[in-house]
């Protein structure tokens, strides 16, 4: 793999962490507000 | 499904056999070709806005549009984290089957001029990860359906899914001409699943809704597949135009137009809307038929150069027709939720 390949490589691999990390934080906020809801509704 | 030995039942043998293509000359090019692009991209991870991409989200702002106005014209109420949940759950279960169906006719669309670009036959993700992630994205938006909103809208969810991703996809589409008509169910289903979230019932409104769809699908599809063709021809997906001919397409198109008319009055006449979203579904569907007439009376055979202007007319009208039909319904309800109009003018009369 040359430099430039290695760079991409890195760029895309840490692109793609941030987003599964910014997916996992949107699905934590989301069932605690679903639970909030259901609870509410109870 | 076919007469014996017609191209119908020829296709369907070799696609149930999961050979569709692989027995064919040219599907053994576009196969070649696929393992080619995809072995040149293992060495880089795939972007995520190829992942995104695989979800088809311009297909899915039609599903979320009507989710939402299944889910607004429905009588109750649902709190608005529930409803915006069962909206992204539906989001994610139409983009999990569209994943899917990618990666089962990724060979297909290898060899389509319009799909040949997208993630697989790109070479920009691995195959066994766009499997994975649509298997992935299915599941949860079951299970978020599920907890958050209810099991049978859950349930109905699962359907769609299967419908797309199993019926329509790897058994409909390569096995008979008519894979549109039934194949169009898959996408009559989130305004069925937006309504019974609120509901948690099937009733009469929510199947018309579901009927809806599934009978604008054929005219909306056909029209595209009549200035495709010669793309589907290439693959060998037995599209009506390919396979039965331009005459017949036409006169499918002609006969869905106008069973589709009185399905989309229906929700007036039987008095569950009033004359906001009666009048709108008239007018609508006098323009689905005026654009459609010159559609079904073509008789010439086109060629290359012809321009097929009427059947990119009543593509584009039959997308406009959807989305305002629709909203015309959700207007409905809101206009009479603050009382300024009464009830259908069928119920209004047997009332009065």
């Amino acid at each position: 793999m040359t430099p430039e390949e290695e760079a991409e490589f890195k760029r895309r691999q840490k692109a793609r962490n941030l987003v599964v990390a910014g997916t996992l934080l949107f699905f934590v906020a989301l069932f605690y507000m679903i639970t909030v809801a259901r609870l509410g509704s109870q | 499904m076919g007469k014996p030995g017609s191209l119908d039942q020829d296709f369907g043998e070799r696609a149930w056999k999961g050979a569709l293509l692989f027995e064919s000359n040219f599907g053994q090019d576009m196969s070649a070709s696929l393992q080619k692009t995809q072995s040149r991209v293992q060495a880089l991870p795939a972007e995520w806005r190829d992942f995104f991409a695989l979800t088809k989200p311009r297909v899915m702002t039609l599903v979320i549009f009507t989710a939402i106005c299944g889910l607004l014209a429905a009588p109750g109420t649902i709190h608005p984290d529930l409803g915006l949940t069962a909206v992204l759950a539906i989001a994610m279960g139409a983009g999990g089957a569209a994943v899917l169906n990618q990666w089962w006719e990724a060979d297909l669309d290898a060899g389509m001029k319009r799909t040949a670009n997208r993630p697989l036959p790109g070479g920009r993700i691995r195959r066994d990860d766009a499997r994975d992630f649509g298997m992935l994205l299915s599941g949860m938006s079951l299970v978020l359906m599920g907890l958050a909103v209810g099991w049978l809208a859950s349930a109905l969810l699962l359907m769609a899914i299967v419908y797309y991703a199993v019926i329509y996809t790897i058994w409909l589409k390569p096995r008979t001409p008519q894979n549109i008509v039934i194949g169009g169910g898959a996408g009559a289903f989130p305004p069925l699943i937006g309504w019974v979230a609120v509901t948690g019932e099937v009733t009469a409104m929510p199947i018309l809704l579901f009927a809806i769809i599934f009978f604008w699908t054929p005219p909306h599809f056909w029209a595209l597949a009549l200035f495709v063709k010669t793309d589907y021809a290439k693959v060998g997906i037995p599209m009506l135009p390919v396979v039965a001919g331009e005459r017949t397409t036409r006169n499918h198109i002609w006969i869905y137009t106008l069973v589709l008319a009185p399905i989309a009055m229906a929700p007036w006449l039987i008095g569950e809307t009033s004359w906001v979203y009666g009048t709108t579904a008239l007018v609508l569907s006098l323009l689905f038929i005026a654009l459609a007439l010159p559609v079904a009376r073509r008789n010439a055979v086109m060629g290359e150069r012809d321009p097929m202007a009427e059947e990119i007319r009543l593509f584009k009208f039959s997308v406009i027709y959807l989305f305002v039909l629709f909203a015309a319904l959700v207007a409905d309800r809101l206009l009479e939720a603050l009382g300024l109009i009464g009830p259908g003018l069928l119920a209004g009369g047997i009332a009065g």
